[in-house]
């Protein structure tokens, strides 16, 4: 079964990190992420810029309206997320508890279990 | 969970949200600092135990109230506090109702906050440092270094500033649309001044400067955030990204100024100039354009260019022209002359500038611009003098090195010159 890890995390705190400190949050991670990649389980992989660059378009009944910002407002940020491949939820689960000691602190992993999932070639 | 750095982290991250409810809540600055201070220590000594809160900012809000509640009270009738099992495990409920009393409120508590720090009373230098110490919660120590100050004179200056803002009405009404307006353009400016005071530092001192620009990109980000709509602050944002994404390339090893179109590329931080453009592109949109965007639109230019031949110079001299029209000043124009000088060559730029001399006479970057200008028309001569003007005004070491180097050129290549002729 594939998850989503989708990460979530208050991107004040993840932005007041120094390039020091999230150098060594990112590669604490990639640790985590070369054990995975190893093992042929780990999927795509994605940490997204903060939400003041996004924007939202917004379905109606008439034309979508295009928002600047989130989706949401919430108090923590969906950051990013990765495409892992478990035998199980406990194997998830234990994926994001791996990830979680490399990052701790603040935030939450989400694991979703993937309906579809189309890889696509890798974008230049 | 015994990791203090995280709790760091989400202290400092809440800070502007916490303070800013506290102020408005105790309509004086140092209670709320005080309370504020009182509720991390707290913080420090739960957290680790129980684990962070939901909302670190409504808890910080709900705890720093009461102790500020509570301080007043011992003060008044010597009351115990309250053991602190007892705040500290009703952290559900005292999240719902912080959430509650503030929610709605906490974008103009941070804008308020911000806002207090610009106070047309207070120099630009008092405006930095207050907004450091307060929103940010720099400690007077690093604000001092950034400075390059003593801790004491930093001390004073912060004092004397927030004394100045004690004795000012601060105004604790909610803003209406106009007000909020002008609010955020003046908390813009100062987010801006914080900027420049870290990136006009020399070679030396840029080390010790450095916090200033990432705690102004942080400052910006905040506001992106809770005004979320404005294309000045996206532009203002993608600004700070942009000229910062140069930091690596600006000063060699030996700490000489490498201009724009000498630097290594390469070093350009590239995370930075994505988050730029992204907010660049975001801010088109609203085909309303003013002084941050336009700024932002022309760092974008370089940004893009791979090499520096490859700068769309014509387009960066229309950009100019806009901001010449949205914010009209010699130094624009100044800085436009550069443009075309690429664009029509160094006689219109010479001309465009000349007519700046009276005003811009104290200025480093005109006679350096002049200079330069004057060396490639040939006129040797007059660039020494303009050269030498431009030494006499330099505002670091490094600035009056560099201008130095051009004369060393003039120097060398009027050598044969003179050889020939003999």
């Amino acid at each position: 079964m594939q998850y989503a890890i989708l990460c979530y995390n208050s991107e004040d705190v993840v932005g007041s990190w120094t390039k020091e400190e999230d150098d060594k949050v990112m590669a604490d991670l990639a640790v985590v992420q070369e054990k995975l990649a190893k093992a042929g389980k780990l999927g795509p992989v994605a940490r997204l810029m903060p939400t003041t660059a996004a924007t939202t378009l917004r379905k109606t009944r008439d034309e979508p309206f295009v928002i600047d910002g989130p989706f949401a407002e919430t108090k923590e940020q969906f950051l990013g997320f990765y495409v892992v491949d478990c035998a199980s939820l406990d194997e998830a689960v234990e994926v994001a508890r791996e990830l979680a000691v490399a990052n701790p602190g603040t935030g939450s992993y989400e694991i979703r279990p993937i309906s579809i999932f189309r890889p696509g070639p890798a974008p230049t | 969970m015994t990791d203090p750095h995280w709790i760091e982290a989400a202290l400092t991250a809440a800070r502007p949200q916490a303070v800013g409810a506290l102020l408005r809540y105790f309509r004086d600055l140092d209670t709320a600092e005080e309370a504020f201070q009182e509720a991390c220590l707290r913080a420090l000594k739960t957290w680790p135990k129980n684990g962070p809160p939901r909302d670190p900012a409504a808890w910080l809000i709900f705890v720093g109230r009461n102790t500020g509640i509570d301080a007043a009270r011992r003060r008044a009738k010597q009351q115990p506090l309250p053991p602190e099992e007892l705040v500290s495990d009703l952290e559900d409920a005292e999240t719902s109702m912080a959430e509650r009393l503030d929610g709605a409120d906490y974008r103009d508590d941070i804008l308020r906050l911000l806002f207090i720090c610009c106070h047309p009373d207070l120099p630009a230098a008092q405006q930095i440092a207050l907004a450091l110490r307060i929103v940010s919660g720099l400690s007077v120590k690093q604000i001092a270094k950034a400075f390059l100050v003593g801790e004491s004179a930093m001390e004073q200056r912060i004092t004397r500033a927030k004394g100045r803002i004690q004795g000012a009405d601060v105004p604790f009404e909610t803003p209406g649309a106009i007000e909020r307006s002008e609010r955020l353009a003046a908390v813009a400016a100062m987010v801006y001044l914080i900027f420049n005071e870290g990136y006009s530092a020399g070679p030396s001192e840029a080390h010790a400067r450095a916090p200033l620009c990432d705690e102004a990109i942080r400052l910006a980000r905040l506001l992106l955030r809770l005004f979320q709509t404005e294309p000045e602050i996206m532009g203002l944002t993608a600004l700070l990204l942009l000229q910062h994404a140069r930091t690596a390339a600006r000063f060699d090893e030996n700490g000489q100024i490498v201009l724009l179109e000498d630097q290594d590329r390469s070093l350009w931080n590239r995370k930075m100039i994505d988050e730029g453009l992204a907010l660049i592109d975001k801010a088109m949109r609203h085909r309303r354009v003013g002084p941050y965007l336009v700024q932002a639109a022309i760092a974008a230019l370089h940004a893009r260019a791979a090499k520096p031949e490859d700068t769309d110079w014509a387009e960066i001299d229309l950009l100019y022209a806009t901001l010449e029209r949205l914010q009209p000043s010699p130094v624009v124009t100044l800085n436009r002359a550069v443009a075309v000088s690429k664009v029509k060559g160094p006689a219109a730029a010479l001309e465009m500038i000349e007519p700046l001399e009276e005003r811009l006479s104290g200025y480093f970057h005109f006679h350096g611009l002049k200079g330069g200008l004057l060396m490639q028309l040939g006129r040797d001569e007059e660039a020494r003098v303009a050269f030498d003007c431009a030494i006499a005004r330099a505002n670091t070491a490094a600035e009056a090195a560099h201008i130095r180097m051009h004369i060393d050129r003039l120097m060398k290549d009027a050598t044969p010159r003179s050889g020939k002729r003999a």
